[in-house]
């Protein structure tokens, strides 16, 4: 039971993630009718974000101290950041809160790439064929991932969690276990809590508010829309936006548990799209049930005692659900008739 | 017809020409030179190439990066002496470079990719001229790279390569290893784990998915079992995973109260953390503290694991705090240069290069089949550690072996590592027909 429980959060954990990404590359398929294989590099700005943030904090001032001797027998620096050396014990704490607080940053510059994009390049694509927007979408990709590798490098940069949740919540006494029965890390339940609040907000803003309302009439019918004498290309312009925020705060929060690179959002791509095609096309609700589903049943393959019966099963599960559920599915599991459909 | 007319002017003339032919020509190499025709020979370039090969991309990347900076430092010290020409016994180097001509070198990225190291390690031999090869993180590239420099008459001296099989079934007689290897960690690692932890341990490994990971893998689990201890599951993990949760989740409820990552690099460097992360070291399993392992690790990785690092015991090959001379020759120099202490990394491949040196030059020959004769065998001292031995039937080094252990109170940011023990080389010293392999002919192929 314990171990059931413990993967069943692990994959909530992963699905979080994926059905983040998804539902931003669901939200711009829906609206503007693109596939953008940009999204994933998206995510990995948003990781350098956190980066660029917590780079900036600790700027630090360097100090000689001529009583102490390095190993090689030189006077040795002592370095301080410089919020701490102007905040004090407050420059600590936003050191140590670098990565939360990097939303801050990652917010307003995610918004602003997102609309510099769809303005600059994406609507130019609107009227073409899916195979030339992901050829478009995927140069972009591989410039925004070379343009990050000259600034950063190639290699991963470790982000820290904050030392009050480094360790482990014990869920298990939470629901009357023995204490230690069930552990899970604190960081990685404020992430599946914070994927939740943000895809709960998305769907509440599409649902609750005038310009949802506007986005999804869109949605269904753009030229009636436009006839109303709304700008509806506006407002996709914002949604593009707005989807380049969702991508950009999963990938900044996810940086302590994945040290991010430029390859970062590669690898999520892939699996995104696999969710996004599994989830049905331009259904958000399908994104995020995929997410969580492809999420829980990797975590529940990579099970010593399913792996015993069939090695390596974790590596593939993914695709070789995608497979059987195109098959009885073609749609996907929320798929609806006539979306990327001849 | 026409008469050859020779005063003794003229004598003198064409003697002095000749003599300044000669000295014109490359002194450099004297013995031996003429008589033998091998890969990128410097009699015939003129230039003496080193083949700096290692990951500056990838998953040992950080250790990589340190390794080319060692390197660059033993050129200079090659070709200008000091560091640890100062304390290397016996020495045959002049600081002069070798066989008194400057050495030059050049660098490429093995991307942490056994692909690309052998192609890296191609480019230098056939495109640079590189005399010799070293540099390595992973013992996949040190394999792959060491074949191919049998092939083409090459020596390989490997840089960090940790697997059994690097001077086991794989070795050949191009390759040479400095570096300790896995069955070494685990004879050295065993009793301290047995003093810290006891003899009645459940342990479960989790491995990275290649022949470093394979070979620390079975060297650990054979010494530990010896101990007492029982293994609830041995698990592969892809190299460079980076999220290791799917694998971390199972060791919660396996019924281990030890978990051992085999894991280097920037996958220990998450790996580590994650477990802490995960509780597991707040657990009690089977009544005990449940504890973590990590076979062998550098003080990079504990720089890049920060805190989780604190208590962990694994093995080393070598450590900047050491106090012999040549550890301090070189921690000096190496600061000073790049303001930080040297890794094993570091400091493996910097002795590689110097030993390569040292061996030509006692040989007095490129060629090389003497330059090997001249490795094989060879005993010397004051490149740290002690009194160290390239045995002739492996090309294994055999030397003291370091036990490390994270340290719970730094006093600074270098002060990430303690030494709290040392396995004798006598100990480490096994029997080389327990990993089979062939060395190889000492002939060398055309490049």
């Amino acid at each position: 039971m314990n171990a059931f429980l413990a993967q069943l959060l692990n994959g909530l954990d992963k699905g979080g993630a994926y059905a983040l990404i998804a539902l931003g590359l669901t939200l711009v398929f829906g609206t503007l009718g693109v596939v953008n294989f940009a999204h994933g590099a998206l995510f990995m700005l948003g990781c350098f974000c956190a980066v660029a943030f917590r780079a900036l904090i600790t700027i630090e001032t360097i100090t000689i101290d001529p009583t102490k001797l390095s190993p090689w027998g030189q006077p040795l620096e002592i370095r301080t950041p410089v919020v701490q050396d102007w905040l004090g014990s407050w420059g600590t704490v936003i050191v140590d809160y670098s990565v939360p607080l990097s939303i801050l940053l990652t917010i307003p510059v995610m918004l602003a790439i997102g609309i510099g994009i769809e303005r600059g390049l994406i609507r130019h694509f609107y009227k073409r064929t899916h195979a030339e927007q992901i050829l478009v979408t995927f140069g972009l990709a591989i410039v925004i991932g070379e343009v990050v590798k000259a600034g950063f490098g190639p290699n991963p940069w470790p982000q820290p969690i904050p030392n009050a949740l480094r360790s482990a919540a014990d869920i298990g006494r939470w629901i009357g276990m023995e204490p230690g029965a069930l552990t899970y890390p604190w960081w990685r339940m404020i992430y599946l809590f914070f994927a939740l609040s943000v895809i709960a907000g998305v769907f509440a803003f599409l649902r609750f508010t005038t310009f949802g309302m506007v986005v999804r009439a869109g949605m269904a019918d753009r030229e009636t829309v436009g006839f109303l004498g709304i700008d509806i290309d506006r407002r996709f312009t914002v949604v593009f936006g707005l989807a380049a925020v969702v991508a950009g705060v999963a990938g900044a929060m996810y940086t302590p548990l994945l040290p991010p690179n430029y390859q970062i959002g590669m690898d999520f791509l892939v699996l995104s799209f696999v969710v996004v095609v599994v989830g049905g096309m331009g259904s958000l609700p399908g994104a995020v049930l995929a997410g969580f589903l492809l999420g829980i049943l990797q975590s529940f393959a990579s099970m010593t005692e399913v792996k015993s019966i069939i090695p390596g099963i974790d590596q593939v599960i993914i695709y070789l659900v995608a497979v059987i559920i195109l098959l009885v599915r073609p749609r996907g599991l929320m798929g609806r008739r006539g979306v990327m459909e001849s | 017809m026409t008469r050859l007319l020779m005063n003794r002017r003229g004598l003198l003339r064409t003697m002095g020409a000749g003599a300044a032919a000669t000295m014109a020509s490359p002194m450099f190499f004297t013995r031996g030179a003429w008589a033998n025709e091998f890969c990128n020979s410097p009699e015939k370039s003129g230039k003496i190439i080193f083949g700096f090969n290692v990951p500056q991309t990838g998953s040992y990347a950080e250790e990589g990066l340190e390794q080319l900076k060692a390197y660059e430092l033993a050129i200079k010290h090659i070709n200008e002496g000091g560091g640890m020409l100062d304390t290397l016994k016996p020495l045959s180097l002049k600081g002069n470079g070798v066989l008194g001509k400057k050495v030059e070198f050049v660098s490429g990225d093995t991307q942490t990719n056994t692909d690309a190291a052998r192609d890296g390690a191609r480019r230098m031999i056939e495109r640079d001229g590189a005399i010799m090869v070293t540099g390595s993180v992973t013992s996949g590239e040190a394999i792959a790279v060491q074949s191919l420099c049998q092939e083409k008459g090459v020596i390989y001296m490997a840089g960090l390569t940790h697997s059994n099989d690097t001077t086991g079934k794989d070795k050949r007689r191009y390759g040479f290893r400095h570096f300790f290897n896995a069955y070494q960690s685990g004879v050295a690692i065993a009793p301290h784990l047995a003093s810290a932890y006891g003899k009645d341990r459940r342990a479960y490994h989790l491995t990275a998915d290649y022949t470093w990971g394979w070979t620390q893998e079975e060297s650990i689990k054979a010494a530990t079992e010896a101990l007492g201890w029982e293994t609830v599951a041995t698990v592969r993990t892809p190299l460079g995973l980076g999220d290791y949760s799917q694998y971390l989740t199972p060791v919660l409820n396996s019924g281990a109260d030890v978990l051992i990552l085999n894991h280097y690099g920037h996958d220990m460097v998450n790996s580590l953390p994650q477990a802490v992360q995960f509780g597991l070291r707040d657990r009690q399993a089977n009544g005990k503290d449940f504890q973590i392992v990590v076979p062998m690790f550098s003080e990079l990785m504990a720089v890049g694991a920060g805190e989780a690092v604190k208590g962990i015991i694994g093995t080393s090959n070598w450590h900047w705090a050491l106090e012999d001379a040549g550890t301090q020759a070189f921690t000096k120099a190496y600061g000073e240069a790049y303001g930080v202490p040297p890794s094993q990394a570091a400091h493996t491949g910097y002795v590689q290069a110097i030993l390569y040196a040292d061996a030509v030059e006692r040989a007095g020959s490129f060629y090389p089949p003497e330059v090997i004769k001249a490795l094989e065998g060879h005993e010397f001292d004051g490149v740290g550690i002690g009194p160290t031995l390239y045995r002739d039937s492996d090309h294994q080094c055999f030397k003291d072996v370091l036990v490390v252990q994270g340290n719970d109170n730094p006093s600074s940011k270098f002060d990430v590592l303690n030494v709290i023990g040392k396995a004798t080389r006598d100990e480490v010293t096994y029997d080389p027909s327990i990993f089979g392999g062939e060395l190889g002919p000492y002939e060398p192929n055309q490049c």
